[in-house]
């Protein structure tokens, strides 16, 4: 076989294998609601350690590009005295895209890789096994609260992203720019609406979706020793950055669409 | 009582079990010894449902556990419990945590009896009042006797041990073995243990079987093994690096 067919092979056969981790997630997931075991104590503590591990990533990331928007378009807008859309521009830039993106790959480096850490952990030194033996189903106990952890949670980060961002910016564009702060906001009122908003948090929970299964995968498939648990550690942020700005892709164009289709 | 039948296994291209046999009687303790790499703890993995075989039987109590569905293997095992090689202590749960996970999700029992059974079952391994001990604060021997607390927390009827004096001094490996001895008074259970521990063999075993080339070559009490003519037998009780027997 050659390189090419073991890798498309290769490719193939982990996609077929996260779809069914995907689905075995979902599954469990109306099981355990349906059942009453859905362990929300389980969902908070892994909401909260994402939120803490992530928040102050995400709010300098959020201040840093929103204050550098400003200052890349509000110069150039200046000279053609536009500057009073310099608000709208950068909460537009913002919410549609790099919110979502750049909170996305914040987490996927931080959350994604801890998780496929502690999984493949768990896996080298027996403790998936060891959870099988107690009859209880590693994916409902470990997947399950990560997977919609990361969705919940890249959602709620991904508004704090918008909020940071947007007071970066307006931090700049008044000491820097010459704008008040008055027709920064008017501005943003003016060109922001809630579709924007709405798409860019749509992407964020798909993102969530894929940084919590790809780090899961990454975990249960680890295999060795240390080497193995670093290897699955750095393939999870790889493959869920990847997949992250492959999919933000079909996203944009699936929402413009339905935005041209259906909404005025 | 427990039949192996036939049972072959391999990963790739090696063949790890080629054709075992074996019948564990109920309430007995059977000591599976074999050199390191031999497929022993395949083979205990096997037993409970862990691994699937790719052809072969595993008959317990007259059912066979292979065409088993989750459902099935799960009730088959909450009767029973193992003892992993490293312990495979939950990191993120201490120590009463640890032996509480099986009565938590499987008994609709108060806090106050799981603490009260927790509590006992750390008495039973000499480790009273370790309950609120994370496992990264225990040492080998210790974790070695949190993991058997968890393995009987749900009174199971079969034990299975994997490598459970591997690592620790010998002072330990007599306390295990003798813990391992007084579970069998106290609670009846069968018991199978892996091991390449010659002298922990001898002290635990009612019955002892070398594994090797993927089957069972010999089986017996500790005096049959002893004085079997088996040269394989004779090689790995003597710890002869010569002979019929190859390194892995």
């Amino acid at each position: 076989m050659s390189f090419l067919q073991k890798a498309a092979k290769d490719i193939l056969d982990s996609i077929g294998k996260v779809s069914i981790l995907f689905l075995q997630t979902i599954y469990w997931t109306f099981h355990n609601i349906k059942t009453g075991r859905f362990a929300i104590s389980d969902l908070i503590e892994q909401m909260s350690r994402i939120g803490v591990d992530s928040l102050l990533m995400v709010a300098i990331t959020g201040i840093s590009t929103g204050a550098v928007l400003v200052v890349q378009m509000g110069f150039q807008f200046a000279q053609m005295g536009a500057q009073s859309y310099v608000g709208g521009v950068v909460a537009l830039s913002m919410a549609r895209e790099l919110a979502p993106i750049l909170t996305a790959i914040v987490v996927a480096g931080r959350v994604g890789s801890a998780i496929a850490a502690e999984i493949g952990t768990m896996k080298i030194t027996e403790q998936i096994d060891a959870l099988e033996t107690m009859a209880t189903n590693p994916v409902e106990y470990l997947v399950v609260p990560r997977f919609w952890a990361c969705t919940i949670m890249l959602f709620i980060l991904t508004i704090f992203t918008n909020v940071v961002g947007m007071i970066g910016g307006s931090i700049v564009a008044v000491n820097q720019i010459g704008l008040t702060l008055i027709s920064f906001k008017d501005s943003i009122l003016h060109m922001l609406q809630i579709r924007d908003i709405m798409g860019g948090l749509l992407k964020a929970t798909v993102f969530g979706s894929i940084v919590g299964i790809i780090g899961c995968y990454k975990g249960f498939t680890t295999e060795g020793g240390a080497e193995g648990v670093g290897q699955s550690t750095t393939s999870a942020v790889v493959v869920s950055i990847m997949l992250i700005l492959a999919v933000n892709y079909f996203l944009t164009v699936g929402i413009n669409n339905f935005c041209v289709a259906y909404l005025p | 009582m427990i039949i192996i039948s036939n049972l072959h296994k391999s990963f790739g291209s090696k063949q790890v079990l080629k054709g075992v046999n074996l019948k564990i009687y109920d309430g007995e303790s059977l000591v599976i010894l074999g050199p390191s790499g031999c497929g022993k703890s395949v083979l205990l993995k096997h037993i409970i449902g862990l691994v699937k075989p790719d052809s072969g039987q595993v008959i317990i109590d007259g059912e066979d556990i292979t065409n088993f569905n989750q459902k099935q293997l799960d009730a088959l095992r909450m009767r029973m419990g193992m003892l992993f090689q490293s312990a495979a202590l939950f990191d993120s749960l201490n120590v009463g945590e640890n032996i509480a996970f099986g009565l938590r999700r499987h008994t609709k029992l108060s806090n106050r009896a799981i603490h009260h059974l927790v509590s006992e079952k750390l008495e039973m391994v000499g480790l009273p009042g370790t309950n609120h001990l994370m496992p990264s604060e225990l040492s080998g021997g210790m974790r070695k006797r949190v993991g058997l607390a968890r393995a009987i927390a749900m009174e199971p009827e079969i034990i299975l041990y994997d490598e459970p004096t591997t690592g620790l001094d010998p002072i330990m490996t007599s306390a295990i073995d003798e813990l391992h001895l007084s579970l069998k008074e106290r609670l009846g259970v069968t018991s199978i243990v892996v091991t390449h521990d010659l002298k922990s063999a001898y002290r635990v075993c009612d019955r002892i079987a070398l594994h090797y080339g993927g089957q069972i070559v010999e089986i017996g009490t500790r005096e049959e093994i002893i004085n079997s003519p088996n040269p394989v037998v004779q090689q790995f009780i003597r710890g002869e690096a010569q002979g019929p027997m190859t390194l892995f």
